[in-house]
């Protein structure tokens, strides 16, 4: 793909945020209650500066010209205080994301490892016990409602075989002094064995239960393009090339048959941003999702609508990657 | 004129019924999506007759029958089949009556969502030019949110409530069946009998209505389906979250959240409305899978 | 027939489908010289792909050889193990398919292609693998040149998708001939084609025979094609062998009813007031076929002794047909 082609779709995403960005302001301005009188609480003070609180936060300004401010506040990642924190809202999503960050990845990684393997193999053995297994277990993958799965897998493996914590991030995360923030590779970076381990074990069921939904539509996926695939001519002629076995299927049909399914994780990824509310929320996990839920029960708009423009700008971005991927995969496409 | 644009209107609707026919004789010989069918149909009856067939009223509590267990365990009661919460009220009940939050909001949704999503997508690919700009600007606009976090933000704002829920996802939702009816109808108006019919100057929404929905009809049916399935995991969703319907009235997302605390002893409060949820939607996911097959052309051979 | 590169006896091969046992090859028996040309004529569902689909051991499930030989080069190849397959498909045995954009692989470059032929099979290539890609890029340039692809020292890293549909073609036999093959199968080269360039992959197919001394069979279903040219004919109905023997003999005298018909119904220019006379009916289902004449149900002399077994009989000048009746309406009207 040329670099004009790559920034003329660029610029298509523009239109695509404003829209969103407008969605998300006229939230803001249908939300119930005075943002002074919110942000002031149970405090008693004058009007005037009540009326000034009002005009410092641009309250006082016409809807276009708001929305300007809005805008060019988002753009610096300014989107006022907390005040229920006492912090910048920006600052409490930032100090949030990273677990958000690494729950998703784990659970990307997860979905992706379980189903590719799965998917290819129960197209090259179509209709075997092993495809069947395949087809049933996603049918139960899309169908579990996560945050009941979440409750049976906590009983299970950590209430009742004590095998893994019940809850919670580690308890080692103020011990490995941070680089990336992702514990799992901050602790590999400072060579803390113990606190990898710690991590990883808190994170298993998590990510099992995020990551399973997106497994079973990523196998259904990748059986249906690979069963699609070995249909094709250019299999039979690699064949009548005395290729071998494992040549064709990795090389031949498995590059076509990726196609889809990367495409379909790219956009699925941003389903993971969506589901990590019920699942943080299950789990105890101190990440961005639950930061959500938990504003709603003490109205912390301003951090609500700053979480919602986020989560819609990454799954933006997540689905123009997936339209870049899909291209750089297949080169028929021409953008 | 008329009577010519009534007979090709007559014509394409009889060929596609013809198809859809043949597509619904080959779904009703799958036997395995006819008995998922009856158990959705059966959850339908549920909701619908919930006063006659619940053994107690669902918002009866009483702290003697307080977490009781389920009627085979030590301490259960028969006429408490699946055992009591944690304010002395009947499982079962609550499980039934529960039965019509999840298939209300999951019907209502779909309709709405369907309805307006089919007639956009109508619009957007036969009429084309600023209509179809503007119809699918929005559409991408909403599909940049992450479905539950916009559910959760309308909500965070209307605040929460049956009909709140029901706009909250169905203001997302229509966008589903609107891209999907959008390309169908992009496919389909260069079809023969479309032109045939322009040819003998029927009016656009005659043409709309009449020579292309009929066609459509199988792909917007799989697409509801499998809608459907996925809408009632986010209401569950959303009341597992506190965003749902609001109490005393029982939903099984609530349900499962409020037994939450008691995981650890009394299973039951907790278990059996999640068994309820993952029972209706895989139901409705393989009735679904079955359309689906019915209605490829790449299964008939 | 001593130097017979291919010779099939007898072969018979079934897919066991759910409506029952398909016989889709049932007793072909032929055989091709070194340096020949061979046509195989029929419609499609008369058997001829899915013969050289035997041929090249890619007969995939349900479908299975029930019987017969295929010698091949003094080698039996039904039974022969995947191994050993694999070795002789691409490098002695080599097919072209049908349309060439849809057996290339649209994620590869051409070279990509071509040189995976080579790696797989070339045993001159030698080195280090670098060493040996080089070697095997520098080949595959030769082959895009010997198949006529202009300027192909730039065209080497293009996608199939970047070709015309003539060039596609010519690449796809560049990969096939990739190692020098001694049998092309070429299942039919020209139908993807425009009339224009058919002619073209003909000549060329033609050419690298005669530079390569290798053997060709044209699967095709086109007449015209066959009497330019093939040495020698072979015509299939129904999964069995109908007619045989030299082009010219067979096409100014075809003694079998179906070759007949099929002659009839192709369009010349130096006699357009004849009427184009289709064969009507179509080819039978190939499930639980009686042992009787095939063509018997589309057949202007159909007689009651047509119920019978009929095998191949000569008919003198290397020719055999499979008729009881063979050679009447003669080819006087043709």
């Amino acid at each position: 793909m040329s670099v004009g082609k790559f920034i003329e779709r660029l610029l298509q995403l523009i239109p695509v945020l404003l829209g969103v960005s407008i969605i998300v302001f006229v939230m803001m301005l249908f939300t119930p209650g005075d943002p002074v009188a919110i942000m002031l609480g149970d405090q008693h003070v004058t009007e005037e500066l009540e009326n000034a609180l009002r005009h410092d936060m641009g309250l006082d300004l016409p809807p276009h010209q708001r929305f300007f401010k809005f805008l060019s506040n988002a753009l610096t990642l300014d989107f006022g205080l907390s005040y229920y924190h006492r912090q910048p809202v920006w600052d409490v999503i930032a100090s949030r994301l990273p677990a958000t960050i690494e729950l998703s990845l784990a659970a990307l990684v997860f979905a992706l490892v379980v189903s590719i393997p799965l998917g290819v193999l129960a197209a090259v053995h179509k209709n075997s016990l092993l495809d069947r297994i395949a087809t049933v277990t996603s049918l139960f993958g899309v169908s579990l409602p996560g945050f009941w799965f979440g409750i049976l897998l906590i009983i299970f493996f950590a209430v009742n075989m004590h095998w893994l914590p019940v809850a919670g991030r580690a308890g080692f995360e103020s011990e490995v002094a941070p680089i990336t923030h992702l514990l799992l590779v901050d602790s590999l970076l400072r060579g803390r064995i113990d606190a990898f381990w710690d991590a990883l074990r808190h994170l298993i069921l998590p990510t099992i239960t995020l990551g399973l939904p997106m497994a079973s539509i990523l196998t259904r996926v990748t059986r249906a393009s690979m069963l699609d695939v070995l249909n094709r001519d250019y299999i039979t002629f690699a064949e009548a090339k005395g290729l071998s076995k494992t040549k064709i299927l990795i090389k031949h049909a498995l590059k076509n048959a990726l196609i889809p399914t990367v495409t379909v994780a790219a956009i699925e990824t941003g389903s993971l941003l969506g589901g990590n509310m019920v699942v943080e929320t299950v789990f105890g996990w101190p990440g961005l999702g639950r930061l959500v839920v938990e504003s709603i029960f003490v109205r912390n708009y301003p951090l609500i609508q700053a979480a919602v423009l986020f989560y819609a700008v990454t799954y933006v971005m997540l689905n123009f990657f997936a339209d870049i991927l899909y291209t750089m995969l297949n080169p028929r496409v021409k953008l | 004129m008329t009577t010519v644009t009534h007979w090709t209107g007559d014509a394409g609707t009889a060929k596609s019924e013809t198809l859809f026919q043949r597509n619904m004789k080959l779904f009703a010989s799958n036997r395995l999506s006819i008995f998922f069918l009856f158990i959705t149909l059966g959850f339908v009856f549920m909701a619908v007759a919930a006063p006659l067939i619940a053994p107690h009223d669902p918002s009866d509590a009483d702290l003697f029958r307080r977490l009781l267990p389920p009627a085979w365990m030590e301490g259960g009661d028969w006429s408490f089949p699946l055992g009591c919460d944690a304010l002395g009220r009947d499982i079962l009940s609550r499980i039934i009556y529960g039965s019509r939050v999840s298939i209300f909001i999951g019907a209502t949704v779909i309709l709405v969502a369907t309805t307006i999503g089919v007639l956009a997508g109508l619009a957007a690919g036969y009429l084309r030019g600023w209509v179809d700009i503007v119809i699918s600007r929005l559409v991408d606009i909403l599909l940049g949110f992450p479905y539950l976090i916009f559910a959760i933000a309308l909500i965070a704002m209307t605040g929460p409530g049956l009909q709140n829920i029901v706009l909250a996802l169905a203001y997302k939702e229509w966008v589903i069946p609107c891209r999907v009816v959008r390309g169908e109808t992009l496919a389909t108006s260069g079809v023969e009998y479309v032109e045939a019919a322009r040819a003998m100057g029927a009016s656009r929404s005659d043409i709309m209505l009449r020579e292309i929905l009929p066609n459509i009809l199988s792909p917007v049916l799989v697409v509801s389906t499998v809608r459907m399935a996925h809408v009632i995991i986010l209401e569950a969703s959303l009341s597992f979250l506190g965003l749902g319907v609001q109490p005393p009235m029982a939903s099984w997302g609530s349900m499962v959240a409020d037994g939450r605390s008691f995981m650890l002893q009394e299973w039951w409060l907790s278990t059996f409305p999640g068994l309820a949820i993952l029972l209706l939607v895989l139901s409705i996911n393989v009735v679904s899978q079955g359309l689906r097959d019915a209605f490829d052309p790449r299964f008939h051979d | 027939m001593n130097d017979a590169v291919l010779r099939i006896r007898d072969l018979k091969t079934c897919f066991d489908t759910r409506d029952g046992m398909v016989t889709a090859v049932d007793g072909v028996s032929l055989s091709l010289g070194r340096g020949e040309c061979l046509g195989v004529v029929g419609e499609s569902g008369s058997g001829k792909s899915v013969t050289f689909a035997s041929v090249m051991g890619l007969v995939k499930k349900p479908g299975f050889i029930a019987k017969g030989s295929i010698n091949f080069e003094g080698r039996e190849l039904v039974g022969l193990d995947p191994k050993n397959y694999r070795k002789l498909r691409g490098k002695e045995i080599a097919m072209t398919m049908q349309d060439a954009q849809t057996a290339l692989n649209p994620a590869y470059t051409v070279s990509n292609q071509i040189i995976e032929v080579l790696l797989a099979h070339d045993e001159t290539l030698s080195g280090s693998r670098k060493a040996q890609r080089r070697q095997a890029r520098q080949q595959a340039l030769e082959m895009l040149q010997l198949v006529g692809i202009p300027s192909a020292e730039t065209r080497l890293d293009d996608y199939p998708h970047q070709f015309s549909g003539g060039m596609r073609q010519r690449v796809m036999i560049a990969i096939a001939l990739a190692c020098k093959p001694k049998l092309l199968i070429a299942d039919e080269p020209t139908t993807a084609l425009d009339v224009t360039i058919q002619a073209q992959v003909l000549e060329l197919i033609a050419d690298i025979r005669d530079k390569l001394g290798m053997s060709v069979i044209l699967i095709t279903h086109d007449l015209g094609v066959v009497a330019e040219y093939c040495d020698n004919v072979v015509v299939m109905y129904a999964g069995q062998v109908v007619e045989n023997g030299p082009t010219g003999a067979v096409i100014a005298t075809p003694q079998h009813p179906y070759t007949q018909g099929l002659l009839r119904s192709i369009p010349r220019l130096s006699d357009l007031s004849r009427r184009i006379e289709p064969i009507k009916g179509t080819v039978p289902e190939l499930i639980d076929l009686p042992d009787q004449c095939r063509f018997m149900d589309r057949c202007t002399r159909a007689q009651a002794s047509c119920r019978d077994l009929i095998a191949m009989q000569d008919c003198g000048a290397g020719r055999q047909v499979r008729c009881i009746a063979p050679g009447l309406a003669g080819g006087s009207d043709v």
